[in-house]
């Protein structure tokens, strides 16, 4: 007879002394974990709660200003540093570590149209309403000493934007045509127009370092290249782009905030059609910021709010607002993919998360295990009905949440009127146009 | 950025890390630290002859002393119950008498009479509380025996099953009702009346927590709290059912009813896979770990294996007792067979029943008190909802096809046309004369063939469709002869 019976030594599972550790045998075999499916769904359904619950997305205002926020530029090499530019001339420079304002400028007469720093962080542009182009030290000025520009251009026409250079020596103004500009210069290097019209906003692309964006007033976005004397394409659409953004991590994707309430993103390679429609906003959008991941990109709009789009999305994940934040004019994904900065009309600067419900600050090795494995679940299981409706759950302003209800009254009235048309002509009279096809006019090689 | 199908090749890297996982798992086997005992007779040497004493006289000393038996022939017979873990006993004497202890280390937990019959008991998810079915009502003490509920909602309760994962209490009377208590809040869940007499009869699928209930007539139905009809009814047995058990793995049901046979069965087709004649039907039945299944029949115990595979010609082991037996029940993860018999209990050494290695995380007979209280706010955590038992555990985390179908045919008579319908082929126009009629036919030719295709593989699926049917139908009417009616 051979016999084996089960037996254990206890010293095998119990802790030596008090200070160890306990032991915690573990053993994969699934039959030993009965219940997966539910129970993860259940600890998803937990995670979800619980993120809702910690979703405090506010961090900070930064106030100061004696006038509306009109544009903003992040430092290129300082994570905590961030100029701003008001309606009345004045630029600050914000230490977003110690919430504090740093220096303070009296650039232009008239609003700062435009922001930008240069790529080594050592000096920054401002272009104003005042026809000026003034470059200026990032150090601020010695005791007894005076706030001078290093460099003062004096331009024909009034400047409304202003974009700098990757690598270069280089910037680029837009106003009536956009201008190339030499650092060393007074007088453009290149000056690009196509038709007569005011540019409101010039974009270099970080990656193609050649090439730029522009969106004009009259509802066109054009490209440029450095290389060639004339402008490459330029793309008309129903109604007019205030700011395009370039996507850091994809050279050819750039995102147009239009006033049409919605953002388009669109490949230069294939102009004809956006890559992706993205809608939510219930007002004109103002601007369009990237994050560095190029993951996913907030634009600000004049209905008050902000929202936050993945990029292969169409529709918003996220959105903030609070009761004192009017219009928001400017908004920036700071470089360390963490916080949201958006510049709005009563003057002031809120710092927001990117991530509503992150904890900041350090992590232990376990916290962060436990939120990685929390998100992972709340992926798997988002598609389920309870799970989606408490993640997407937000509360909104009653305009907002009132406009977004009559928007959809009006589309669906829309889309009656003409599935009915359809029926009653002939067939092929109606075509369908697909919703990524009806905002393009022309697209002008 | 876009890729062709994302959703596709999402689906195709999560297909990956899941294989990775599982194998990684099965390397994780090496490192287990404990082999499942075994039983082999000698050649010509029939295991079952083999005695408790036969195997403790060989075996080491620990295990030696799970070989015991406890006196109690005063207030029997006995109904046992052991803990998750396995490390803690209950038992309950029909004239009232109720104990626990740690069988270990032999310590008494606590001991009293309740002075009423006791028909039922079962521990709750720790060894700190546990649940008695009493003559009338159904009660809850503590692990020192400190009454701390009675549950008047609950009476004439005959039979307890603790669903740990839902932290539920089923209980069937013998006024026909089924009741779930959530211990976890205090409340009653579902209340579903049978309708079919007193039901003595319970046992749970350990795999998808659903109840399982055998009748007088010979039917054994089966229930989730969500359903107020059975979800499958089932006939076992020409007479009533006698007792029921389902296997770690809930794909084997085992019933023994009063035609005196035990007849294992298949739950994933309810369709019998094999039937052995038990002397007077069996009493209790309980499945082990590993699937080992013992069948108690008046005081004598029989343990079979791969009941599943054939019908066994003798059992692995036996044991008779000195009374009738009235409870069984493997210990957890350890090789013993509990046994509660008129006089008394008998612990016998089954060896190859229990798991050798447990989990830490989901229950550990070695664990401390802060891991106790640990796990249990986890526990409690993570329970689920009594809405998701099913038959089907894993339905969850399936694709919903049928709300899909709905939703994709309310769009298209939403939007008046299919979004996903595959378009023909146009080609693009072309400069520089590359589009004249010629050149288009011939692009068009290229891709001509994929089109022909998808028709012809449709009028093939017709065709056979039809070939199937009108031979289904041939069989129908040679079957009609006057013995074809019984055939299944």
């Amino acid at each position: 007879m051979k016999v084996k019976v089960l037996c254990r030594n206890p010293d095998d599972y119990v802790r030596e002394t008090k200070k160890d550790l306990q032991r915690v045998p573990r053993n994969y075999d699934p039959s030993l974990h009965p219940f997966e499916v539910p129970r993860e769904y259940t600890r998803a359904l937990n995670a979800t709660k619980l993120e809702r619950v910690f979703a405090k997305p506010f961090v900070a205002s930064l106030d100061g200003h004696r006038d509306g926020i009109s544009c903003m530029a992040k430092h290129p090499k300082s994570l905590s540093t961030l100029f701003s530019g008001s309606c009345d001339g004045e630029v600050k420079i914000w230490n977003l570590a110690s919430q504090k304002c740093t220096r303070t400028i009296q650039a232009h007469e008239g609003f700062v149209r435009g922001l930008c720093a240069r790529f080594c962080g050592t000096s920054f542009f401002t272009v104003g309403d005042d026809k000026t182009v003034k470059q200026w030290k990032m150090e601020s000025p010695g005791y007894g000493q005076n706030e001078e520009p290093i460099h003062t251009i004096l331009g024909k026409t009034v400047f409304t934007g202003v974009d700098h250079h990757w690598r270069d020596a280089v910037f680029a103004t837009c106003g009536q045509q956009v201008d190339i500009w030499d650092e060393q210069r007074t007088s453009p290097m290149r000056s690009y127009s196509w038709g007569v019209d005011s540019i409101s906003s010039v974009r270099f692309n970080p990656i193609e370092t050649h090439i730029l964006g522009s969106c004009a007033v009259d509802r066109s976005i054009v490209l440029y290249d450095l290389r060639k004397p004339t402008p490459l394409k330029k793309i008309i659409l129903e109604m007019r782009t205030n700011a395009i953004c370039w996507n850091p991590m994809e050279a050819f994707i750039f995102t147009a905030a239009n006033e049409n309430y919605s953002l388009y993103t669109y490949d230069i390679r294939y102009m004809e059609t956006p890559v992706k429609v993205h809608m939510d906003h219930v007002s004109a959008v103002l601007d369009v910021d990237y994050s560095p991941t190029g993951k996913e990109f907030v634009s600000s709009s004049f209905d008050k709010s902000i929202r936050i789009f993945p990029v292969e999305s169409g529709r918003s994940r996220e959105v903030y607002h609070t009761k004192r934040m009017q219009h928001v004019t400017c908004v920036k994904w700071s470089l360390d993919n963490k916080y949201i900065l958006c510049g709005s009309d009563e003057m002031n600067i809120r710092v927001w998360k990117a991530n509503a419900s992150e904890k900041l600050g350090l992590l232990t090795p376990r916290e962060k295990a436990a939120q990685n494995y929390n998100q992972k679940l709340k992926e798997k299981f988002q598609h389920h009905p309870q799970i989606k409706r408490i993640s997407r759950h937000r509360h909104l302003p009653k305009s907002i949440y009132s406009q977004i209800r009559e928007h959809r009254i009006i589309k669906e009235s829309r889309r009656k009127k003409e599935m009915n048309r359809r029926k009653h002509s002939k067939e092929g009279a109606v075509p369908f146009v697909p919703e990524k096809k009806k905002p393009v006019v022309a697209v002008v090689d | 950025m876009d890729c062709k199908r994302p959703f596709q090749r999402q689906m195709r890297l999560e297909e990956n890390k899941v294989e990775a996982a599982m194998n990684q798992a099965a390397r994780h086997d090496l490192l287990l630290p404990e082999e499942s005992g075994f039983l082999e007779g000698d050649e010509g040497e029939d295991t079952c002859t083999i005695t408790q004493h036969d195997i403790v006289d060989v075996v080491d000393i620990t295990s030696a002393s799970k070989h015991f038996n406890l006196f109690l022939n005063q207030f029997g017979p006995y109904r046992i119950n052991y803990s998750r873990n396995g490390r803690n006993l209950l038992l309950a004497g029909q004239r009232g008498h109720i104990a626990s202890l740690d069988w270990h280390t032999k310590k008494l937990g606590c001991e009293m009479n309740v002075m009423e019959t006791v028909n039922d008991v079962r521990w709750l998810h720790t060894n700190a509380m546990f649940a008695v079915a009493q003559r009338k009502w159904l009660y809850l003490y503590d692990s020192l025996g400190v009454e701390l509920h009675c549950i008047k909602k609950f009476n004439d309760v005959l039979r307890m099953e603790f669903l740990p994962y839902h932290f539920l209490l089923a209980t069937c009377s013998a006024t026909s009702f089924l009741q779930y208590l959530d211990i976890s809040v205090g409340k009653e869940v579902a209340a579903i009346c049978c309708k079919s007499g007193r039901l003595g009869v319970m046992c749970q699928n350990p795999y998808n927590a659903i109840i399982h209930l055998g009748h007088h007539n010979g039917t054994v139905s089966l229930w989730s709290p969500s359903v107020k009809e059975p979800l499958v009814k089932m006939l076992c047995h020409r007479g009533g059912v006698r007792s029921l058990s389902v296997d770690k793995t809930g794909m084997y049901m085992a019933t023994s009813g009063l035609d005196r046979k035990l007849t294992i069965f298949d739950l994933r087709t309810y369709k019998p896979l094999t039937s052995f004649g038990v002397p007077l039907g069996a009493t209790t039945l309980c499945h082990s770990q590993k699937g080992l299944l013992a069948a108690a029949t008046g005081n004598i115990v029989q343990v079979y294996k791969d009941t599943h595979i054939t019908a066994p010609k003798s059992p692995y082991m036996c044991l008779s007792v000195k009374a009738p037996i009235h409870g069984l029940q493997f210990c957890p993860y350890e090789d013993v067979l509990g046994i509660g018999h008129g006089g008394g209990f008998t612990s016998m050494i089954v060896p190859g029943a229990g798991e050798a290695n447990f989990d830490g995380l989901e229950c550990n007979p070695y664990e401390s008190k802060k891991q106790r209280q640990e796990w249990e706010v986890k526990a409690l955590l993570e329970k689920i909802q009594p809405e998701l038992i099913t038959l089907d555990p894993t339905q969850l985390g399936e694709v919903d096809a049928i709300t899909m179908e709905q939703k994709r045919k309310e769009q298209v008579e939403r939007l008046g046309f299919d979004p996903y319908e595959k378009t023909r082929f146009a080609p693009r126009r072309k400069l520089k004369g590359r589009s004249s009629t010629g050149n288009i036919l011939k692009r068009k030719k290229k891709v001509a063939h994929e089109e022909k295709r998808e028709e012809i593989k449709k009028s093939v699926a017709v065709r056979e469709k039809e070939q199937k049917e009108s031979k289904a139908s041939a069989a129908n009417q040679s079957s009609q002869t006057a013995l074809g009616r019984f055939k299944k």
